[in-house]
């Protein structure tokens, strides 16, 4: 086990050299830069620059160096820990990055918790259930909460809060806390707002997980070790967690690594529509503005939590999971 | 009881025989006959198909038409008969100027009552660009008129006519996407599996790396970084294969895990025993036993890839304007402020809510279908 | 019908167990008596679907949807530990499946060593944790006042391997079931059962899932344990040779209901049933005449949507008379201790 773990974690930084070469490829892939979209934009409002200028600019920005060479550059400053220039913002990419980082990961870990926490329950209670009315509306709400876009969920929320209760759902935090330093109360705060995008974006999710739980759980209750538990004169609910639950949960859990990158896409899309701070608006005009140092800091960020995260799901699965922990 | 339940839908002792020797394909739509609400849904999806072939028929008028002076007309719903008599029509829309804000505020007149008809002349269309028509499932008697039977938006176009032709785009997208999906997934999961060694390490790789790059990012660099002159076909291509380069992980690595299994399986060790060639023990033994699989999979994955085509063309970065997809629809609908004076602005987002059920519907019929060992 | 004045432990009486299922209703056990003496080795034999699993499950009250008791009784005589005699006398038919008088009859009363012990273990959990909770739940078998401590249950666990012959214990307490052999597996399941020390074992057919030496062994065991603790033990099978070694006293049934039963010598040397006939006739010898056909029972189970009306067998009997057809027979005694249903031993009951 410690080796399987050692394994991976040397591998890490391997994986995320080529990471960083194919996100650096995708970013660079089309043609023009950071200058063709500035010198767009600022045609579109009026001004203008000269040849020379766009030249100049070009040249102080390293853009007009080869591929390689720009790639290089901006390898041996992540080494030595510097995420490069945001050209756009002319700020350290670290700083926008981090101002924004703490709370998306924020709102994706408080999605995954309150996914989990609906959707194991729910499960539980359709297969223990079946057939069942509470049953039957479990199921439908899930295959409704799947097929709906989470933006459309987002949408429609908003939209009913503010067409019928004249409440405007936007932002994480109320006025008077916005900028406020981080206190408990700031946190209470927090906590009061972010449970309604929490819930858009993990819907989807909790739909998915829930009829899995469902499905995986009908099947191990029909096997023998239930029936030897029952024979034994457990409570019915006591054997019903202990033994087919515990197995149910199984699969579940080695899918717990997948669920960042898709927390982190969904959460884009939400923040965007619920105007939440969020790195992925400021991943979406990095990449339409061609700003590659930050689009590239951020997607490397992206990377990593996501690998983090599939070894983490790994290890605890391991560790709830006899059968692969215990080497043959 | 699988007995039990087979020789219920053919009961009878001579239907035993009938079983016997049905074809694999045979069982599997008897199979999913029994799932009405999948069959119900099947339908349905056939019927949307059918717009996609011809979106010009079922609009009203042409989605491009703009009157700035009709915007955000509410819906005008159609009404049957006509004291007692089948007549259908809609109500009038009469307009007007609130004294304050100045905005057009439309009311639903039910007492002036626009006829309307099925099967009706109205403006000209090419029909797969080799003929014209004229005809139209739905329009007003008076073709001068317009009408508007899901509101209209923010430049005065009809939604109906829009969310038809949307329909076209969208679905579409969603099929090709998936089907160039199933190839690379096929193939690729194939040769890894069957093939197994260096060649699988490395697809196994490739598909890792896919995977834990979070796909919306990665859409929105590769969207991103295609040239704002393109045009809207370009792009529409473009978007199908950018979708399916990353959707096709998932169905390589199942294609993957069942070739592996099925490698190890006693009829594949007969096969070879009796003398077959590799491509015919690939082709004739190992595919069919789960090409249904993969039917099932790939149904389940149009809908997927319908979400995703609407998410990122709703954030601009998929199908631009003047291409219609319900996405592109739904950024209509992005300003709450817009959406409390016009909700019915966000009736392309039911149309896939309800395609997406559909699809998934159909798919969990087609894949318990599939599986010899259910039902 | 009884082996001697002793009251018995376990009396069914007329169960009928039925299957509701979409297609129609499967009366999986359809009449079925018989009785359990204290300390007796009963064997219920039949073919695969004959009902002797589902009356095992409907004893324990385990039957799954939807399956439902719809009549009979099932009378069991409970008894505390260290008594003798005395004891109220329950009905399980009558009792709610997840009551909890039901639940302290379970593992406690009557265990079940069922027929998979590969399956019927949890994988992610150790045997030895699963004997443990087993041994907890049921504290007082073993310590009338006082709760077991979790210590106490790990020493009576690894006592119980080694009366069941499971070597090295303290090592072994702490495996997991695929860590096991298959005789180890089910010498394990068997020390499960024994755990709460109950009166009656039902022995699902627990020698179908092992190879034929380990079968020797688990056999002998189980006639050592019922000796030692004086056991009465329901063995489920379908193999008439572990019958002969196991059983004192046969049940043959044949689509859920008795066809006959009686005494272990007087069912293998004088069957009175033309079933039990056929059965016997079935098994392969090592002496006799050699390239012959082996006697088949002619005919095929019928589809349990299609039983044949009046006795179940008459359709496949050799011995069919008129009247088979029309009327069901009930189990009437053709000798001291020995009951057949069939109308063949009816006339004659009647004459005698």
């Amino acid at each position: 086990m410690t080796r399987y773990i050692t394994q991976r974690l040397l591998l890490l930084p391997f994986l995320l050299l080529i990471y960083s070469f194919v996100i650096f490829v995708v970013i660079q892939a089309p043609p023009g830069d950071f200058l063709t979209s500035y010198v767009a934009t600022l045609s579109a409002s009026g001004s203008s620059m000269s040849a020379e200028q766009i030249q100049a600019l070009r040249h102080s920005y390293g853009l007009d160096q080869p591929f390689v060479v720009q790639y290089g550059l901006w390898l041996k400053n992540l080494l030595q820990g510097d995420l490069g220039l945001s050209l756009e913002y002319q700020r350290p990419s670290a700083d926008l990055i981090s101002e924004q980082l703490g709370l998306t990961l924020a709102l994706a870990l408080f999605s995954f918790v309150l996914t989990w926490a609906i959707a194991v329950p729910a499960g539980i209670y359709s297969a223990t259930h079946p057939r069942s009315i509470i049953d039957h509306v479990l199921t439908v709400v899930n295959y409704v909460g799947v097929a709906t876009p989470n933006f459309m969920l987002a949408l429609i929320l908003m939209w009913a809060a503010f067409a019928y209760f004249d409440i405007s759902v936007t932002g994480l935090f109320s006025p008077d806390f916005v900028d406020a330093p981080w206190s408990i109360a700031r946190v209470l705060d927090l906590l009061a707002h972010i449970w309604l995008p929490a819930l858009v974006l993990g819907i989807a999710g909790t739909a998915r997980l829930s009829r899995i739980m469902r499905a995986n759980l009908l099947d191990e209750l029909n096997k023998p070790y239930v029936v030897t538990a029952r024979a034994k004169g457990m409570k019915e609910w006591r054997l019903v967690l202990r033994y087919p639950v515990r197995l149910a949960l199984n699969p579940l859990i080695s899918t717990i690594g997948w669920y960042l990158p898709a927390l982190f896409s969904g959460s884009l899309i939400v923040a965007t529509v619920m105007n939440l701070p969020n790195i992925g608006p400021l991943l979406l005009r990095a990449l339409i503005n061609r700003d590659m140092y930050l689009a590239g800091g951020i997607l490397l960020i992206y990377s990593f939590l996501t690998i983090v995260g599939t070894l983490l799901s790994d290890i605890l699965l391991a560790l709830v999971d006899p059968r692969i922990r215990v080497e043959n | 009881m699988a007995e039990g339940s087979i020789a219920g839908v053919a009961a009878g002792l001579a239907a035993e025989d009938r079983i016997a020797v049905a074809s694999n394909w045979k069982l599997v739509w008897w199979r999913f006959k029994r799932h009405h609400l999948a069959l119900f849904c099947a339908g349905l999806l056939i019927a949307l198909y059918m717009i996609v072939l011809c979106p010009d028929f079922f609009s009203t008028q042409n989605p491009e038409t703009t009157d700035a002076r009709q915007a955000f007309i509410p819906v005008q719903s159609v009404h049957l008969f006509d004291d007692g008599k089948f007549s259908p029509w809609v109500p009038a829309i009469v307009g007007k100027r609130h004294p304050v804000t100045l905005r057009m505020e439309w009311q639903a007149d039910p007492s002036r009552k626009v006829p309307v008809r099925f099967f009706t002349p109205g403006p000209v269309y090419q029909v797969f660009g080799l003929f014209e028509s004229r005809l139209h499932l739905i329009g007003p008697a008076d073709p001068t008129q317009r009408i508007f039977l899901l509101g209209s938006d923010r430049l005065g176009r009809d939604q109906w006519s829009r969310i038809m032709h949307g329909t076209q785009t969208s679905m579409t997208v969603g099929l090709v996407a998936v089907a160039l999906s199933v190839i690379l997934g096929v193939v690729l999961g194939g040769l890894s599996g069957y093939l197994g060694g260096k060649t699988d390490q490395v697809i196994q790789r490739v598909i890792e790396l896919l995977q834990s790059v979070p796909t919306i990012p990665i859409w929105l660099a590769l969207s991103a970084a295609l040239p704002r002159d393109w045009t809207p076909i370009q792009v529409f291509f473009a978007i199908t294969v950018i979708l399916s380069l990353v959707g096709w992980t998932t169905l390589g690595r199942e294609v993957r895990g069942r070739f592996l299994a099925l490698r190890e399986e006693d009829f594949v060790l007969a096969a070879r025993l009796a003398g077959c060639s590799r491509m015919r023990i690939i082709l004739r033994h190992m595919v069919p036993t789960f090409l249904s699989h993969i039917i099932a999979t790939s149904s389940l994955a149009i809908p997927v890839m319908i979400i995703n085509e609407t998410s990122l063309s709703f954030l601009g970065l998929g199908i631009r304007p003047p291409a219609i997809s319900w996405g592109v629809l739904l950024q209509e609908a992005q300003n709450i402020q817009t959406l409390a004076l016009a909700p019915w602005l966000l009736i392309p987002g039911v149309v896939v809510i309800v395609a997406v059920l559909a699809f998934n519907l159909v798919g969990d019929g087609l894949r318990d279908a599939a599986d010899p060992y259910s039902g | 019908m009884t082996s001697d004045t002793a009251v018995p432990l376990l009396s069914v009486r007329d169960l009928r167990v039925s299957f509701t299922l979409d297609d129609g209703l499967v009366r999986a056990v359809d009449g079925t008596s018989f009785d359990v003496m204290p300390g007796q080795v009963l064997g219920i034999v039949g073919e695969s679907g004959c009902g002797k699993s589902v009356t095992m499950k409907a004893i324990l009250q385990l039957v799954d949807r939807p399956g439902k008791i719809t009549n009979g009784q099932i009378m069991f005589r409970r008894r505390p530990p260290g008594q003798e005699a005395g004891g109220e006398v329950v009905d399980l038919a009558l009792l709610p499946p997840k009551g909890a008088v039901m639940r302290e009859i379970r593992g406690a009363e009557i265990a079940l060593i069922p027929q998979e012990p590969m399956a019927s273990f949890s994988p992610v959990h150790t045997v030895g944790d699963q004997i443990i909770e087993a041994i907890m739940l049921h504290g007082h078998r073993w310590d009338a006042g006082r709760r077991i401590t979790r210590a106490q249950a790990r020493d009576i666990t690894i006592g119980l391997f080694r009366d069941v012959g499971i070597s090295m214990p303290e090592q072994r307490i702490d495996a997991y079931s695929w860590q096991l052999s298959g005789g180890l597996r089910q010498r394990a399941m068997i020390a499960m059962a024994l755990s709460c020390k109950p009166r009656l074992l039902i022995a699902d057919e627990p020698t179908t899932a092992i190879d034929v030496t380990t079968q020797a062994q688990v056999l002998a065991l189980l006639r050592d344990l019922q000796h030692k603790y004086n056991t009465a033990i329901i063995f489920i099978t379908h193999d008439l040779g572990v019958i002969a070694q196991m059983a004192s006293y046969v049940v043959v049934m044949y689509l859920g209901r008795v066809m006959e039963q009686g005494p272990v010598d007087e069912i293998f040397h004088a069957p009175a049933h033309p079933y039990t006939r056929a059965l016997l006739r079935s098994i392969p010898g090592l002496t006799g005449a050699t390239r012959t056909a082996l006697p088949v029972i002619s005919g095929t189970l019928p589809h349990p949507f299609n039983r044949p009306a009046g006795c179940p067998f008459h359709p496949r009997c050799p011995d069919v008379m008129a009247r088979c057809a029309e009327a069901v027979p009930n189990l009437e005694p053709v000798g001291p201790y020995q009951a057949a249903s069939c109308f063949l031993h009816h006339a004659e009951a009647s004459a005698t």
